[in-house]
């Protein structure tokens, strides 16, 4: 067969085109130099990975492993709780490689949420929304009970592929899009895996580069994505003795920086890169010098929904 | 005027760890305002710095969502019950 000019493109039989796995992970890092006029705070644009959040990295590694195994396939249903993008992400993946996935969510996660994962076809089970992801988690642990057998229980919050997913991607990404001048590192908490998968790494490449995670001030909060530890079900793959430092940061602080994004740096984003910027903005000015490295987990479609848009914050 | 205001579990510690607070008030607004002067720490959590109800907090009204009604002016009846549920679940 001619391929004409293009013959230099050609690939071998079979890989042609790329998967959407593929796609996973290398995402931009963003120079934030207008929010942050010091020019040393940057951040990992996780909103480009296919399924629009950080969590692609880690429902990937989860569900590849579980395949390696042999805990997936054959019609084995992917159970777990999430909110978000968690389930975002198996509902994505699970589709593209053939895994019924069934969700457990608090009824009040936000309605574009659910018309998403509804979109790639995962079962919904709607959970008590005044016991928020607590409730979501006990009704997942309750179904696996009834019938270990139907499933894959993937339980982001314990499943050490998690965190692994941000050692073996995330940070090393980092450190090379920095060029290896990261000093410190700024993560939300959420099942925690961002923060100690990728903190492991860039601990192990210099442990002089300062840790530092970041909570919701309270436990009643609107930072979607983030865990307030101390008031609940604490995730199995946190290591409370990790940061070198803990911040928090109030809902209304991470709103504000939402905004600020949005129209100081054309950036759309989530609620929790809101606190992570706050959180970075301050470590950046305490450590002029420094290069701030911190991670926005998605962006903001999702979030259009909300209120602050139109609040006089 | 009595209502029943159910507390979500992450506000419970504000509140001695009730689920359930009968308050006086003939609107929502006067219910919260002596829910909040009853428990004190409840201030920050429920209202913001220009003493709005913070923007993430949905008040349903016997499980209608006030917020596309008359929001705080929402008049009570012996017995309604006012639910505060935050907008996200703190969720992953
Ligand atoms: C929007 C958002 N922010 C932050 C996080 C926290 O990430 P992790 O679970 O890795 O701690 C998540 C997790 O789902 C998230 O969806």
């Amino acid at each position: 067969m001619d391929y004409g000019t293009a013959q230099h493109l050609r690939v071998p039989q079979g890989m042609l085109g790329q998967s959407l796995t593929d796609l996973i992970g290398n995402t931009p890092l963003l120079r934030l130099s207008r929010v942050c006029p010091a020019g040393n705070v940057f951040a990992k644009a996780e909103w480009f990975n296919p399924g629009q959040s950080a969590k692609d990295r880690a429902a990937w590694k989860i569900i590849r492993e579980a395949e390696r195994a042999g805990k997936l396939g054959g019609g084995k249903v992917l159970l777990d709780s999430t909110s978000g993008n968690t389930g975002i992400a198996y509902a994505m993946i699970g589709a593209a490689r053939g895994h019924p996935v069934r969700l457990c969510v608090p009824a009040n996660v936000t309605p574009s949420r659910v018309k998403i994962l509804k979109a790639y076809g995962a079962e919904l089970i709607l959970t008590d929304p005044t016991l928020s992801s607590d409730g979501a988690i006990l009704k997942a642990r309750e179904l696996y009970r009834e019938s270990p057998e139907r499933y894959f229980y993937a339980d982001q919050y314990s499943n050490e592929n998690n965190w692994k997913a941000h050692f073996e991607t995330t940070g090393p990404e980092i450190w090379a899009q920095s060029e290896a001048r990261v000093t410190h590192f700024v993560a939300t908490l959420g099942t925690a895996g961002t923060f100690v998968g990728a903190s492991r790494y860039l601990k192990s490449r210099n442990p002089a580069i300062q840790v530092i995670e970041v909570q919701p001030d309270s436990p009643f909060h609107g930072l979607e994505g983030m865990k307030h530890m101390e008031s609940s079900i604490v995730p199995a793959l946190y290591d409370p003795k990790l940061a070198d430092r803990k911040m928090v940061v109030r809902t209304e602080v991470a709103y504000r920086a939402v905004i600020d994004l949005a129209r100081s740096e054309g950036l759309l984003c989530g609620v929790s890169a809101g606190a992570a910027l706050a959180a970075a903005r301050q470590v950046a000015e305490e450590n002029p010098q420094g290069v701030v490295v911190t991670i926005f987990p998605d962006g903001g479609l999702k979030y259009l929904s909300e209120h602050f848009w139109d609040a006089n914050l | 005027m009595t209502a029943v205001i159910e507390i979500p579990s992450a506000l419970q510690r504000f509140v001695d760890n009730q689920r359930k607070i009968a308050v006086e008030g003939d609107t929502i607004q006067h219910a919260f305002e002596d829910l909040v002067g009853r428990f004190s720490a409840l201030q920050q959590q429920i209202y913001d710095e220009k003493g709005q109800i913070r923007s993430f907090i949905n008040i349903y009204v016997n499980d209608e969502d006030i917020r596309y009604g008359k929001y705080l002016e929402t008049e009570l009846k012996p017995g309604d019950v006012i639910q505060i549920v935050p907008s996200i679940a703190g969720g992953r």
